[in-house]
């Protein structure tokens, strides 16, 4: 059984914040028996903007999203999303936002058009607005020609549209989308992001969970989510920009040799060979240059060494690294 | 309740029923295969049980009484045998289910009446075979061997008021529509709706404004015109292979049937919150199916069971709607007649559906 949301150290959110946002968690804790899948989440999404979760398989995406939209109870914590209280006024909230599942959810056995059909009588659609609403979404997402699809029988590109349209047939003002893309080839999740930005130029929010990091470097502002734990946010930036380790190209011949050179070398949080090359990723400001290159001598190995600009996924592995280290401390 | 919503949960149903094989098949196949099976395999009337006669007298009056037995058909006298151990053999490897032994001094034990003039061996490893046996030591020995003496042994005339032809298919027929329709309808409706669960529709569904109860109903409702039309079917099909009677009013037949029919959606409503997926479902109906079948009064008498049992079979709906149907097709009854039955699904309505809404969140957790 779930408990009741519980006082927490975390200020609650103030009146009039959540005009501005989308979305306004503070404390967000969810247990489950003794595993905390979500740890005191704090999370602020600002309207119209498409706002990443990015975090490894586990990292709690997944449930802070279902308990952000009423489908889970939080064990502690407060939720107001759209200005209503979660999980209290959630049925409310229901009207007002489209959830797009990471597994798909909409019917095997119904065929596409049937499939719309059915999401827009849930939603009170009368017969001459489901008529030309699902005509306009079978147009915008290319689902013209299948419309008289099983939607068991749809690849993964045009089951996930299928799901992105009837997530948004009701015009919802908040989208949230669970690992949308994960069965998606790379032209199709192209594709799909447009789609995103389309619906964000017309006012509508989107959290969205990813673990691709070009996904993640299109969001307007991102969430790296580990062990439950929100261990970075901001635009990715602001995050590239606040690295705090320095980023290193080792160029040589045999990088494998390289990196089993430098594994005993202190100061190096994670190293990664990327194609003729060896990314090296300082765990703090200190300049890793010398020591390194010095390394590659004794070693024998002749090597360019060169600083390089940090990107997300530096921002990634090194937020995800420390953070056990961390609540181990 | 939103009525448009409510149709679109039907209509989709409807049209996820339709492309489902299987489960249309089962529709149909069920209530056919099952009235063709009880209709004419299960036959309590025995005739023509194999057996064995180990005649040790030889008079003539041994071979008349051997005679007169064979003509009753219950039993057919393949084997005529010279020893008592011939008789053990046969009985054993399932040969024969009874003998009759006539012994040596049988025209002595008829006159004297010291000790039973005869006996018959029965199998009595199968049930139906010792009944009806037993049926056959009731006959009156005395007018059988010589009809014009003095005094007729007294015997029990049985008088059989609704099936005097005594053919069973006019007791078991309309007893099957409760079977039919409990094994059908729990199941059908336990697993349409742990399917939405378990394939993962239910967390799209729930993230919408649409009510567990407009969910539930919206699931159950085709069943209940499915429900119907298989009464239809084994009615149809009772009258014209069996020649079943429908005595009583036909509105009363598929008015108890209606009620039996939301009975059981109950109880699969009612189930589905228990499981978890649809194997689960599965096995959750068959558990409380069989002893719905046993202990209802559709194969054994509910006035021979143990307290304990009839107590059990007053809480199932298939007990109750036994006694309608019989009733109503059989004597002629109006359901104003058979109140207490309907009242007693009333409350299993409520009771079950009490239940089942308690038990159902709109959440995961």
């Amino acid at each position: 059984m779930p408990q009741q949301p519980s006082s927490h150290p975390n200020p609650l959110p103030q009146a009039g914040e959540g005009k501005d946002n989308a979305i306004v968690a503070r404390g967000l804790t969810r247990r489950f028996g003794k595993v905390t899948a979500v740890d005191a989440l704090d999370l602020t999404v600002g309207r119209a903007q498409v706002y990443g979760f990015l975090g490894p398989n586990g990292s709690g995406k997944t449930t802070a999203i279902r308990m952000l939209c009423g489908l889970l109870l939080p064990s502690a914590g407060t939720i107001d999303v759209l200005g209503y209280r979660i999980p209290e006024q959630a049925e409310a909230l229901k009207r007002r936002i489209g959830y797009m599942t990471q597994k798909f959810s909409l019917y095997d056995d119904l065929t596409v058009r049937e499939n719309l059909e059915f999401v827009a009588a849930v939603h009170e659609l009368d017969r001459a607005q489901t008529r030309t609403r699902v005509a306009e979404l079978l147009e915008r997402y290319w689902l013209r020609d299948l419309r008289d699809q099983l939607a068991g029988t749809l690849s993964g590109g045009q089951k996930q549209r299928l799901a992105l349209a009837a997530a948004v047939l009701h015009e919802p003002e908040l989208l949230l989308l669970d690992e949308p893309t994960s069965a998606v080839d790379p032209q199709s999740r192209r594709e799909f992001w447009d789609s995103l930005f389309a619906l964000t130029d017309a006012g509508t929010t989107i959290l969205v969970s990813t673990h691709y990091m070009d996904e993640a470097e299109r969001c307007h502002r991102l969430a790296i989510l580990d062990h439950g734990r929100l261990v970075a946010d901001g635009t990715p930036r602001e995050l590239e920009d606040a690295l705090p380790g320095q980023v290193l190209l080792v160029e040589c011949a045999n990088p494998r040799a390289a990196q089993n050179a430098l594994a005993p070398l202190p100061g190096i949080s994670a190293m990664a060979q990327i194609g003729a090359s060896l990314r090296v990723l300082g765990s703090d400001g200190a300049d890793l240059r010398a020591p390194i290159a010095a390394r590659l001598r004794e070693a024998g190995i002749a090597a360019r060494v060169d600083p390089a600009p940090p990107n997300l996924e530096d921002v990634f592995v090194a937020a995800t690294r420390q953070a056990p280290a961390e609540r181990h401390a | 309740m939103n009525l448009r919503r409510l149709w679109a949960i039907v209509i989709k149903e409807l049209r996820q029923l339709r492309r489902d094989k299987l489960t249309f098949a089962m529709i149909v196949g069920i209530p056919t295969m099952q009235l063709l099976l009880f209709g004419y395999a299960i036959n309590m009337d025995i005739r023509n049980l194999p057996a064995a006669v180990l005649d040790q007298a030889r008079t003539a009056q041994s071979r008349e009484l051997v005679a007169e037995l064979a003509q009753t058909r219950v039993l057919d006298f393949g084997y005529r045998l010279r020893t008592p151990q011939d008789l053990d053999a046969l009985l054993r490897t399932g040969a024969i289910s009874a003998a009759l032994v006539i012994p040596p001094d049988f025209e002595r034990r008829l006159i004297e009446h010291d000790r039973p003039p005869l006996q018959i061996v029965v199998d009595g490893s199968d049930q139906t075979v010792q009944q009806a046996v037993r049926q056959l030591a009731a006959l009156p020995l005395q007018a059988l061997l010589d009809p014009a003496a003095a005094s007729p042994p007294a015997n029990v005339e049985i008088v059989n008021f609704y099936n005097p032809g005594r053919r069973a298919p006019v007791n078991t027929v309309p007893g099957l529509i409760g079977v039919i329709l409990t094994m059908t309808m729990v199941l059908f409706t336990a697993m349409a709706l742990v399917r939405e669960r378990e394939r993962g529709n239910l967390e799209f569904l729930i993230a919408t404004p649409v009510s567990p109860a407009e969910l539930t109903v919206g699931k159950v409702l085709p069943f209940v015109g499915i429900g119907l039309l298989q009464v239809t079917l084994v009615l149809a099909l009772g009258v014209a292979i069996f020649h079943v009677p429908i005595r009583g009013s036909l509105v009363d037949v598929y008015l108890a049937s209606l009620i039996f029919i939301i009975a059981s959606l109950a109880l699969g409503v009612f189930l589905s919150t228990l499981a978890k997926s649809q194997f689960q479902a599965m096995q959750l109906a068959f558990f409380t199916f069989l002893p719905q079948i046993l202990l209802s009064g559709f194969m054994f008498p509910y006035a021979g069971m143990p307290w304990p049992a009839q107590w059990l079979a007053e809480i199932f709906p298939m007990t109750h709607f036994m006694r309608l149907i019989r009733g109503i097709a059989l004597r002629a009854a109006t359901l104003a007649d058979l109140w207490p039955e309907l009242a007693a699904l009333g409350v299993f309505i409520v009771v079950m559906l009490g239940i089942a809404i308690a038990r159902t969140r709109k959440r995961l957790d």
